[in-house]
């Protein structure tokens, strides 16, 4: 074989390896949303028809009306709006304090910080619970966000790029007359901005998505977020897979659109994760 | 500007309490929810007799761990779990890392590649794993009508217990496939084009190269991967949790620890015994951790040396 040849054949074998790979992770999305269009009789045909006869956007109104829907949505927007409003304010205020202020047992204080990065989030959840049951919050807001409004992480990560910014831009603030807190959110938090999005877009992700706390922290349907009521929706006896499937979609699209829109940051800020090793 | 000319003590002690006010609201959450819970899970594993509500201790002793080690739920949680690892954490990343390589070379649509494989990560595990469940239902599902196609036989996908590990292995490597991609891409992207230029005048090309210039020059990001990957694995729960309905599989094949803990919890209201098993998966997610800075700390000094 030629060695044109052979290098002709690696690039098409490349493709079709990363093609595969692609269909593998869009098997699942690109089903979800055929059988969410289906009428009902066509969704459990053997063998499955992978196009439905005619498109049912019924579905939709149907999944959105079959479950408290809008109340789920709502409370996954104020609780994803509350945990990053909150992650936001604190993380920027630490990471200013142990950037740009010099006190005694900063560098302790950061390194402890530091270590309970490798607490696993699991362990967090039971005594959280009775902390929050004593304090009478279960089946709250507060019990739903604030446990999550500060990342060691996060203040980690904006305390780096903080630090990357020369500190005379600081004394030539002072100088001026420009005050701490001023010269943060004037001048540190415009500069930083690409970190502070990225915090904050990857912050938004999570708490749309996460599960096992808000199934934990709530008890009744009004106070449940939309991956909590599906789970429960998903469980109810008669549920048709199209409703589902439907369903489904809605609460992946809020984040599918804010991934596609900002994609650039979310990509830099997990690049940044691999930074910690 | 007056500060400045007060003596250095007087000034660090001002600036001490200013630091001290901006790091309140985060010290005040990290320390209530996420740094006294440790202490607390692990005193819990003590309780024996206790009121959660007033939170009144009236017992301590070892029952819980000592129970632990004698219910054989746990040991098969452990089992499962430890088996998951095993199989998942090297398959994830090896499939990672040869998507990564693929996509570090000169690549046509590797933006697209790149975003494709990162939406698992995007979307809700919950939304994902009905789908999943549904593809795999044995009568009507797609993956069965696909297996057709190739002569094979119907598979009860989900209510044969010796398949529900190797789906757990598959849905590790599907959701985490982009997120390692792009930290492997950042890695592969920060060796320097050099040692490639000399491993080619040395006439090292292909796997070799890869085996002697990209994989010892990854090595951190190797590593912390690695390390991600293992812990990610061991907390696996959501999707068993939905996929099977709110139960560990068929004969518990899918129980792992965070289920284990979550059904003494939230199931049985066994506060102190969930809190056991929580400080031991702490235990053994600590193990992984440590080994990692051993790891990376011999690392460093070859580096050096």
């Amino acid at each position: 074989m030629s060695a044109a040849l052979r290098r002709g054949f690696a690039k098409f074998a490349t493709y079709v390896i990363l093609v595969a790979g692609a269909l593998f992770i869009l098997l699942p999305f690109v089903w979800m949303v055929l059988t969410s269009l289906k009428p009902s009789a066509e969704v459990l045909l053997m063998p499955p028809k992978w196009l439905p006869s005619r498109i049912q956007w019924e579905n939709y109104v149907q999944a959105f009306e079959s479950a408290p829907f809008v109340r789920y949505f709502c409370n996954s927007v104020i609780v994803t709006v509350l945990i990053t409003a909150g992650e936001l304010v604190t993380t920027v205020l630490a990471a200013f304090a142990f950037s740009q202020i010099q006190f005694r047992g900063r560098q302790v204080l950061f390194l402890l910080l530091v270590a309970t990065m490798m607490v696993p989030g699991e362990i967090l959840v039971i005594p959280n619970f009775v902390t929050l049951a004593k304090l009478g919050w279960v089946d709250t807001y507060k019990a739903l966000a604030l446990p999550w409004c500060a990342s060691v992480f996060s203040i980690f990560l904006l305390r780096q790029q903080f630090s990357s910014i020369p500190q005379d831009f600081h004394k030539a603030a002072r100088v001026d007359g420009c005050r701490d807190l001023r010269y943060l959110l004037t001048v540190l938090v415009p500069m930083s901005r690409p970190t502070v999005v990225s915090i904050a877009l990857l912050k938004v992700i999570n708490s749309w998505n996460s599960y096992l706390w808000p199934l934990i922290a709530t008890n009744t349907n009004d106070m449940r977020t939309l991956p909590v009521g599906l789970a429960f929706f998903s469980t109810e006896d008669g549920v048709k897979y199209n409703i589902l499937m439907a369903f489904s979609l809605m609460i992946i699209l809020p984040t599918l659109v804010v991934y596609l829109l900002t994609q650039k940051y979310i990509i830099r800020g997990v690049s940044n994760t691999g930074l910690k090793g | 500007m007056r500060s400045e000319r007060l003596p250095l003590r007087v000034r660090m002690r001002r600036s001490g309490a200013k630091a001290w006010l901006y790091l309140l609201p985060a010290l005040l959450i990290l320390g209530v929810f996420q740094i006294y819970p440790v202490f607390k899970s692990f005193l819990m594993g003590f309780y024996t007799q206790f009121d959660y509500l007033t939170d009144t201790v009236y017992q301590w002793g070892f029952d819980n761990f000592y129970n632990l080690l004698h219910d054989a739920d746990f040991a098969l949680a452990i089992r499962n779990t430890c088996v998951l690892v095993v199989f998942a954490a090297p398959l994830s990343l090896l499939v990672s890392l040869v998507f990564a390589v693929l996509l570090n070379s000169n690549i046509r649509l590797r933006r697209v590649f790149q975003s494709i494989y990162f939406l698992p990560f995007v979307t809700s595990m919950v939304a994902v794993s009905i789908a999943w469940s549904w593809m795999l239902s044995k009568d009507f599902g797609l993956i069965n009508s696909i297996l057709k196609i190739f002569g094979i036989s119907k598979v009860a996908w989900l209510t044969n217990p010796d398949m529900t590990i190797p789906i757990l292995v598959v849905l590790a490597v599907w959701k985490g496939l982009g997120y390692r991609v792009i930290i492997l891409l950042a890695g592969l992207q920060g060796i320097d084009r050099r040692y490639y230029a000399a491993a080619r005048v040395d006439g090292a090309r292909g796997l070799s190269r890869f085996v002697h210039v990209t994989v010892p020059m990854l090595k951190p990001t190797l590593v912390f991967l690695s390390i991600t990957t293992v812990i990610d694995v061991f907390k696996t729960f959501d999707e068993v949790y939905v996929m099977y309905a709110n139960d560990p599989g068929p004969l518990k094949s899918g129980l792992t620890i965070v289920f284990y803990i979550f059904t003494k919890f939230y199931r049985h209201w066994e506060f102190a015994s969930a809190a056991a098993a929580s400080f031991v998966l702490f235990l053994m997610i600590f193990a992984v951790t440590l080994l990692q800075f051993l790891f990376t700390g011999r690392h460093r000094r070859e580096e050096r040396l």
